[in-house]
């Protein structure tokens, strides 16, 4: 991916606003961070466009898997750090339903996985995707259970197989729906290779490490397999870490094709498999699949790949709402602060560990913190006393309204506009458990 | 087989090394535990948490010390049998509104846990500026020869916890709150002050996973990769004390039985967030719950290449 001043040089720098934007160094910015297209420029030379699609070709493919709304997206990855640019297309994960089941084991099954979710921060966390394996070893059943999976599970899957004839009868029943063919190796790599072209479905390669990896999607491409996923055999966490990130830093800093394509691992269950798929998750995987996985181990992996996967321009932001926090009453103090998230969960945490029971008002900043709100505007008495309006808070309680103490000096103000007396609060979250003791105790 | 290029980074910049006996932090010269770039094979360091009042302290964590918590030398001792190579003593009962520990009753603490344990210390306090210099002056004093880390300072308060550090031969733990600027500020006050590179340690904030760990590891990961482009104001041994994850309502609620096993949950929550302060440059980890610590340790092994 070209820079921002690669793509200026080749823009026509006459500053027309044609695009949309006041300059051509300001569009040049946005094509570099993929916010804008090369076509809304109207007045580039087909050379200047060649040239540019070129350096704006991908370094690692996006391979999708699955049909429609559900489907999945992997890779297309630029950068090594998420400081850079951020990482676009998350982890994902799969969980395994093994081909032996059959009838009502194999619904349950699939619903324990379909429940397997959770919802924080307005968000929800779930698993994306359910690898069929063939461990009976029988074509028939292999595509029998696929087509069963497929009837009740409505994102994407997985075909894993060592066995082209199993997989040929699995695509032949479920091949519409795009799922990743997992299972070509050195041995097969030939008839899989084939099968994905035949199909239209991506691929998934199984390798023993970098080396193998390229050489076996170089194959693969000459077959005419373009979707590829990768695997390189991560035995362990040293070799995920490692192999990870010479793959990455090969696809996008040397801008080695063979490797620019996703990564994936094939992990068992319990704690080795979580601690595989969260270094897979931080350096470089985009797709673990899981024998199983508990929910003591998915919520927190969950919640470390949503970390890892946010824009770092872009505060993960909680809702404008009322939050009572330890069943507050009628004569409960009232806090107001941001609702960047990383503020609520702070203040949330500080209030609990004062365990004096408190009603929380969160403000829409858009994910601002308190001060730099303030000084944006986004952070008035004005806007306050409308939340508190909005969510009756002062219906509730006849209790102190506390000022988060960095913004004392709208105390007035808000008073004036909520007819009710406020309290200047503390500039540190860590000081509120002693505040709070004090005020509740005078 | 395919020539895969080669991806090995030529930094200029290495870690400084702190040695507190045995017990060595720093050193990398690599982004962490790539073999094929960072020469150093040694994982981080695993400080064991212990506070010395448990009014604010989890009763989920305390159960996990079979009663061992109530006195700070026992405790630590359970620390070193279970595999911890450093112990970090919070000072929280120092606050007026708790037990109000005194500087004495620090030493005297302090002194236990290095007599029984044989292992490095690094002595924090209650977060109010005054009585931690107080704590931090009387231990630095009383254990002069024993290299210990004394924190935190931070940028409107660090002189006097750097002086007592200088004139008896402990290291400083700098405090910054999440930004790479601010963490280099406070290395740069330290040093101008007459601290040693080499005896500086920096805390830039280790947000727990859920909690903005996001910000955290890329703050992290730029300190890093700065200091190995050749910042020598940022080639100090990084902290990140991942306590905070029990801090966090998902790891520890016991409400809602989707969520699974609390103890379970929250042993993950804070492992997760060592390995991410591991995988962004992390040099010492200050653990709370003995299991996470284990996983942090089998874990760092195993990626350093030592196990």
């Amino acid at each position: 991916m070209a820079t921002a001043i690669e793509f200026f040089k080749l823009l026509p720098k006459t500053n027309c606003k044609d695009c949309g934007q006041p300059t051509c160094l300001a569009f040049a910015m946005l094509l570099a961070n993929q916010k804008a297209k090369i076509e809304d420029c109207p007045h580039i030379s087909e050379e200047s466009k060649n040239a540019l699609s070129e350096s704006a070709a991908p370094l690692m493919r996006t391979v999708s898997v699955g049909v429609g709304k559900t489907a999945v997206e992997m890779g297309g990855e630029t950068v090594l750090y998420r400081h850079e640019r951020r990482f676009v297309n998350q982890t994902a994960y799969a969980l395994t339903v093994c081909d032996d089941l059959e009838g009502e084991p194999l619904k349950d099954r699939v619903d324990a996985i379909s429940a397997l979710g959770f919802e924080r921060v307005g968000m929800v966390f779930a698993t994306d995707m359910i690898s069929i394996k063939n461990v009976s070893g029988d074509p028939v059943r292999f595509a029998g259970t696929a087509k069963a999976v497929s009837s009740i599970w409505n994102k994407p899957l997985i075909l894993e197989s060592g066995d082209a004839v199993a997989m040929e009868k699995a695509l032949d029943s479920i091949g519409k729906l795009r799922p990743l063919i997992y299972g070509a190796d050195a041995g097969n790599i030939e008839k899989m290779a084939a099968l994905s072209k035949k199909h239209g479905c991506p691929l998934g390669i199984k390798a023993d490490n970098p080396e193998s990896a390229a050489d076996l999607a170089v194959k693969a491409r000459a077959v005419g397999a373009e979707d590829l996923v990768l695997d390189l055999g991560c035995p362990n966490l040293k070799r995920c870490l490692e192999d990870h990130t010479v793959a990455r830093r090969a696809a996008v800093k040397k801008k080695f094709k063979p490797l620019g394509y996703p990564l994936m691992n094939r992990v068992g269950c319990g704690e080795y498999a979580v601690a595989m798929a969260a270094v897979s998750t931080m350096k470089y995987g985009s797709l673990v699949i899981f024998d199983n996985l508990e929910s003591y181990e998915a919520l927190p992996l969950m919640t470390l790949r949503q970390n890892i996967y946010t824009d770092p321009q872009v505060p993960i932001q909680v809702k404008q709402a009322l939050y009572p926090i330890g069943n507050p009453g009628e004569h409960s103090p009232v806090m107001f602060t941001t609702n960047f998230s990383l503020t609520y969960f702070t203040v949330r945490a500080d209030i609990e560990k004062s365990r004096i029971p408190v009603w929380l008002q969160i403000i829409n900043t858009e994910g601002l913190s308190v001060l730099t709100a303030y000084a944006a505007g986004k952070f008035e008495p004005e806007k306050i006393s409308e939340a508190f309006e909005e969510s009756g808070v002062l219906s509730k309680t006849d209790g102190p309204v506390i000022v988060p103490g960095l913004v004392a000096r709208m105390s007035g103000r808000l008073e004036e506009m909520i007819g009710r007396k406020v309290i200047v609060g503390t500039n540190e979250s860590k000081q509120i458990p002693k505040h709070l003791k004090e005020l509740t105790s005078e | 087989m395919a020539d895969v290029p080669s991806v090995k980074e030529k930094y200029t910049g290495k870690i400084e090394e702190i040695a507190f006996g045995n017990c060595v932090a720093g050193g990398a010269d690599g982004m962490p535990f790539l073999s094929f770039e960072n020469t150093l094979k040694r994982r981080p360091i695993i400080a064991g948490e212990v506070v010395d009042d448990l009014a604010d302290y989890p009763e989920m964590a305390a159960e996990m010390f079979d009663g061992r918590q109530k006195d700070p030398v026992e405790w630590a001792n359970m620390w070193k049998e279970i595999g911890a190579d450093m112990i970090c003593i919070k000072f929280l009962g120092a606050a007026p509104d708790k037990k109000g520990t005194t500087p004495e009753e620090a030493v005297s603490i302090v002194r236990g846990i290095s007599d029984k344990t044989g292992l490095p210390v690094m002595v924090l306090g209650c977060g109010i500026a005054d009585i931690d210099n107080r704590i931090a002056e009387a231990v630095g004093d009383a254990m002069k020869g024993t290299k210990m880390i004394l924190g935190r300072t931070e940028e409107h308060e660090y002189k006097k916890i750097s002086a007592v550090s200088m004139s008896n031969g402990h290291a400083v733990l700098a405090f910054s709150n999440l930004d790479i600027n601010l963490a280099k500020q406070m290395n740069i006050l330290l040093t101008d002050f007459g601290v040693e590179r080499s005896s500086i340690t920096m805390d830039p904030l280790m947000a727990a996973l859920g909690m903005g760990l996001d910000y955290s590891y890329s703050v992290n990961e730029r300190i890093r990769l700065a200091a190995l482009s050749g910042d020598k104001m940022l080639q100090v041994p990084m902290v990140c004390d991942c306590t905070g994850a029990w801090d966090v309502a998902d790891a520890v609620s016991t409400d809602d039985p989707s969520l699974g096993d609390a103890k379970h949950r929250v042993a993950w929550w804070e492992a997760l967030t060592a390995l991410a302060a591991m995988l962004s440059g992390a040099d010492i980890l200050v653990m709370r719950g003995p299991g996470a610590a284990d996983m942090a340790r089998v874990y760092s092994e195993e990626l350093a290449g030592v196990s």
